[in-house]
C-alpha cells in the first residue's frame, strides 16, 4: 500500500475544496453538492485508514455516512424545491434569511 | 513506479481537478457531471483500497442514485439567470472569500505534508478483505444497532420530503 499520506492529503485538499465551495457559491445546488464533495473526502480518509489498519470497521462507517448523505439530498432538494415555489425563481441564499412556521 | 502509485496519480489528479471544477463551473449541469466524474475516480481509489464493496456502493448509489437526484431538480428548477444575478451582488465578498479557501486549502495540505515521509507501515490484509460478505457481516454482527437507526434515518426522509414536496393548497 502507498504511505496513507497520499490518501490524506488528497482527501484533506477535496474537503477544503468543498468548504470553500459552500463559502464562495450561493447556488443550493452546487452548495449541497460541495457538501456531498465533503462528504466524500471524509469518506476517503475512512477508508484510508481503515486498509492502514487492516480493519474493516471504516467501511461501516463509510455505509452509514453514504445512507446520510441519500437522506440529506432528499430533504434539502425537497426543501429547495418548496422555496423556489414560494419564491417563484429568485433563491439566493443570502436572501433566505427569515423563517417562518 | 508501481501500479498503485500510477492509480493514485491518475485518479487522485482526476479527482482533484472534478472537485475543482465543481466549485468553479457557471453551469449547474456540468458540476453535477463533474462531481459524477469525482465519485467515479474516488471509486476507483477505493478498489486500490481493496474496498470493493464500498467502491461498488459509491458507484451504484452515489454516482446513480443520488446524482440522478440530484440531475432531476437541476432539469426542473431550470434557475440559470435567477442565481447569476445573485451571485452578481457579492462581488465585494468573493476576493476575500477565495482568498480565505486558498489559505484553508494551503493549511489543510501543508499540515499532511508530515505523513509523507513515513513509510507506509500499513498490516498484511487476508483474503475477503473489503468484500460484500465482510461487510454485512459487520453490520449485522458488530454494528446492528446502528444499522437499524440508518432504516429509521431514511424513513424519517422520505417522510420529511414529501412533506416538503405537498403543496400548500393541498392541505
Amino acid at each position: 500500500m502507498l504511505p496513507v499520506g497520499y490518501y490524506i492529503a488528497l482527501s484533506s485538499f477535496m474537503f477544503a475544496v468543498g468548504a470553500v465551495g459552500v463559502i464562495v457559491r450561493r447556488n443550493p445546488i452546487i452548495m449541497l453538492m460541495c457538501i456531498e464533495l465533503m462528504l466524500n473526502a471524509g469518506n476517503l480518509a475512512l477508508i484510508a485508514f481503515s486498509r492502514w489498519n487492516a480493519s474493516m470497521d471504516g467501511h461501516v462507517f463509510v455505509f452509514v455516512v453514504i445512507t446520510a448523505a441519500a437522506a440529506e439530498a432528499a430533504v434539502g432538494l425537497g426543501i429547495i424545491v418548496a422555496v423556489f415555489r414560494q419564491k417563484s425563481g429568485d433563491i439566493d441564499m443570502d436572501s433566505l434569511s427569515e423563517m417562518k412556521g | 513506479m508501481t501500479a498503485e502509485l500510477a492509480v493514485f496519480i491518475t485518479m487522485g489528479a482526476a479527482a482533484a481537478v472534478t472537485a475543482s471544477a465543481v466549485v468553479l463551473s457557471k453551469n449547474t449541469v456540468h458540476a453535477v457531471i463533474y462531481l459524477v466524474m469525482n465519485l467515479f475516480s474516488i471509486a476507483v481509489l477505493y478498489l486500490a483500497l481493496s474496498a470493493q464493496m464500498v467502491a461498488f456502493l459509491q458507484i451504484i448509489i452515489y454516482a446513480g442514485a443520488i446524482m440522478v437526484l440530484f440531475l432531476f431538480t437541476v432539469m426542473m428548477l431550470n434557475m440559470t439567470g435567477a442565481v447569476e444575478a445573485a451571485e452578481d451582488r457579492l462581488l465585494k465578498q468573493k476576493p476575500l472569500a477565495a482568498a480565505l479557501g486558498l489559505m484553508l486549502i494551503a493549511e489543510v495540505v501543508m499540515g499532511t505534508v508530515g505523513l509523507f515521509s513515513k513509510p507506509s507501515g500499513s498490516m498484511a490484509i487476508e483474503d475477503g478483505f473489503g468484500s460484500a460478505g465482510e461487510v454485512g457481516s459487520r453490520l449485522f454482527f458488530g454494528y446492528m444497532l446502528p444499522f437499524e437507526v440508518t432504516s429509521i434515518l431514511l424513513l424519517a426522509a422520505i417522510v420529511g420530503s414529501v412533506v416538503l414536496a405537498r403543496k400548500k393548497d393541498e392541505e
